[in-house]
């Protein structure tokens, strides 16, 4: 009932091509931003920003970056965990070499660094498809863990082959990194830097090139007949996914852990990634935040809830539950609605705005 | 437009045979030719999807090398497909604005800011395609995903699609296929339209007879690869090979001779 969007019409073209057309998702992302933005950090305690959102954010930076490439332009990839790592090492050598740089800086460079890498890796979808392009990819994947396992020089040549983030600050004294850094501003650094990424993934994918690359994804002959050229399109969604992976790999390392090893960023890594999008909603930017959100925080949620509920279950058997449950559940939802978590709130939606009279 | 002798084979099978044709600015072009003739073969060397082994094909003038399709559609070559080639997850007005990429200029950067000029260029291009939505009576559908769409107006979208990159050469490909009589009726006038108001050249193939008499101003037969017949509705129909070939002889002329 209250909604609605009748009575609510647009009289540009501006207005209708808004990402938020109906003015009570409007009111509602704003009254959802401000919560995250104030209230979390204020009532959160510091566990939770720590080990439950710092995460979930990361995580769906990466996810957005895959699900630029495989839920928008087609091209499956396996590649993720490598392009994580290409993130973190870039940015760890970044900032060590250059110590006066802006740690934001040094994020978005690593992200540009990992985006032509992800243009070397992609070259092949140019040839392959499919499966057959998810295998190319998984050269990457070991190609890049190795190499940042084989030579010392992306570790600064520590013993133990791990790094660890230079503590290093936003601004003045207020450090992002390091053991100085408090969940609050992690968090709250996070949630804007995310926020404002994904707001511009968003925008790439209802313009020109997000276009480009759907019709890649859903025709491609169809797509080079009009004038799209099959490298450029492939090539940038490879080279902005990538960024993004990148990015979030940097993230991962030095907000997130703080120190890690390049084992962290394995294959198991690109399969988490990929099933939070597939769950998420492939070809939707709300998906990879939903899918993070179900991977990342559903674990958590299921082997916290039997002590919430007041049950005496040993650890052991609780830990077993988590997985069955969990994996139940994914199938759940794959059934429900195989495009994912996206479109069951897109339905859900739909029905809203009939509800209670639906004819 | 021009083609010149060509010939394309696919391993010994020989798919066109030395054929030559023109097609003239503005008019309306017919291919006709029994299944398996070469037709769809014959459209897909135009748009530089097929490369022949001999001949040329001479877009306003130019003679051209062999070309990847998305440069034939740089110098202003549209087509729709014989089974349709919708980009399906697509909503209809974004299948239409994917016919204007090359008409959009801005770099990546930015249309990330979806802002400023990028604002102002995906605004001026949605125009266009608004026209074209209300010249095709698409109105009512332009959020709906074309996968849902029924058959008749998915082709609709398909030519509108090819009609958003302001092409100078439109080929279609069966565009009244396994459409009922209504569907027909207003595909033919769509299709008169376009060629009225924008200037466009249309080459097409169709085998429902009726059709290709009545809106073509010239009609290429082909048949087996080879070209029987070229000349007006009238002449290609009073043309004794093409009878026989292809569009055949009523009972009564049959008893006749």
């Amino acid at each position: 009932m209250i909604y609605r969007e009748a009575g609510q019409f647009k009289s540009s073209y501006g207005a209708d091509q808004a990402i938020f057309p109906i003015r009570q998702d409007r009111i509602a992302l704003v009254i959802l931003l401000a919560l995250a933005v104030v209230a979390v950090p204020l009532f959160a305690a510091p566990y939770w920003l720590e080990t439950i959102l710092v995460p979930f954010l990361v995580f769906s930076m990466a996810a957005i970056g895959l699900n630029l490439l495989t839920g928008y332009c087609g091209q499956l990839s396996l590649g993720t965990g490598g392009f994580m790592a290409c993130g973190a090492f870039f940015a760890y050598k970044l900032s060590t070499a250059f110590p006066e740089l802006h740690i934001v800086l040094v994020f978005l460079l690593s992200g540009l660094g990992t985006a032509f890498v992800g243009i070397l890796f992609g070259i092949p979808s140019l040839r392959i498809k499919g499966f057959y392009l998810a295998v190319a990819t998984l050269a990457a994947q070991f190609f890049l863990v190795w190499m940042f396992n084989k030579f010392p020089w992306w570790n600064n040549y520590s013993p133990s082959g791990v790094i660890s983030a230079p503590p290093r600050a936003l601004f003045g004294d207020i450090y992002l990194t390091g053991i100085q850094a408090t969940p609050e501003i992690k968090y709250s650094f996070l949630l804007v830097f995310v926020a404002v990424m994904a707001l511009v993934a968003k925008n790439l994918t209802r313009s020109r090139i997000g276009r480009t690359w759907m019709a890649i994804r859903d025709m491609d002959i169809a797509a080079e007949i009009i004038g799209i050229r099959p490298l450029v399109a492939k090539l940038s969604a490879f080279a902005i996914s990538s960024f993004y992976i990148g990015i979030s790999g940097a993230l991962w390392a030095f907000i997130y852990t703080g120190s890690v090893e390049a084992l962290a960023f394995d294959i198991n890594r690109s399969f988490q990634v990929l099933f939070m999008i597939i769950i998420g909603g492939l070809g939707s930017i709300l998906g990879s935040f939903l899918g993070a959100a179900f991977i990342v925080l559903l674990p958590i949620l299921l082997s916290n809830a039997p002590t919430a509920l007041g049950l005496e279950i040993s650890v052991e058997l609780i830990s077993h539950m988590e997985f069955m449950i969990f994996g139940a559940l994914i199938i759940f939802f794959l059934i429900v609605e195989p495009h994912g978590l996206a479109r069951l709130w897109q339905i859900g939606k739909e029905k809203l705005r009939l509800w209670p009279f639906p004819y | 437009m021009r083609v010149e002798g060509i010939t394309l084979s696919f391993g010994g099978v020989r798919a066109l045979n030395d054929i030559s044709f023109e097609i003239k600015e503005h008019e309306i072009l017919a291919i006709i030719g029994p299944n398996g003739a070469g037709k769809s073969s014959m459209l897909n060397v135009i748009n530089g999807f097929y490369h022949p082994q001999e001949g040329t094909v001479a877009f306003k003038g130019k003679e051209r090398k062999q070309m990847r399709p998305h440069e034939a559609a740089k110098q202003g070559i549209a087509r729709t497909f014989q089974n349709i080639a919708l980009f399906k997850g697509m909503s209809t007005l974004d299948n239409i604005m994917t016919g204007r990429v090359l008409k959009m200029k801005r770099n990546f950067l930015w249309q990330a800011l979806y802002w400023g000029p990028a604002l102002k260029e995906e605004i001026e291009n949605r125009e266009f395609c608004e026209k074209v939505i209300d010249f095709l009576e698409i109105q009512a559908i332009r959020k709906t995903p074309v996968g849902r769409l029924p058959y008749g107006l998915q082709k609709r979208v398909e030519l509108g699609r090819a009609l958003a990159a302001e092409p100078e050469l439109l080929l279609l490909d069966e565009p009244m296929a396994g459409m009922n009589v209504e569907e027909k009726e207003d595909m033919c006038r769509f299709i008169l339209d376009v060629n009225d108001e924008f200037g466009t050249t249309i080459a097409l193939i169709e085998h429902d007879m009726g059709v290709v008499m009545d809106i073509s101003d010239r009609v290429v037969v082909l048949d087996y690869g080879r070209k029987i017949a070229d000349g007006t509705p009238d002449a290609v129909r009073a043309n004794q090979d093409v009878i026989n070939s292809y569009l055949g002889v009523s009972h009564d002329q049959m008893a006749a001779q």
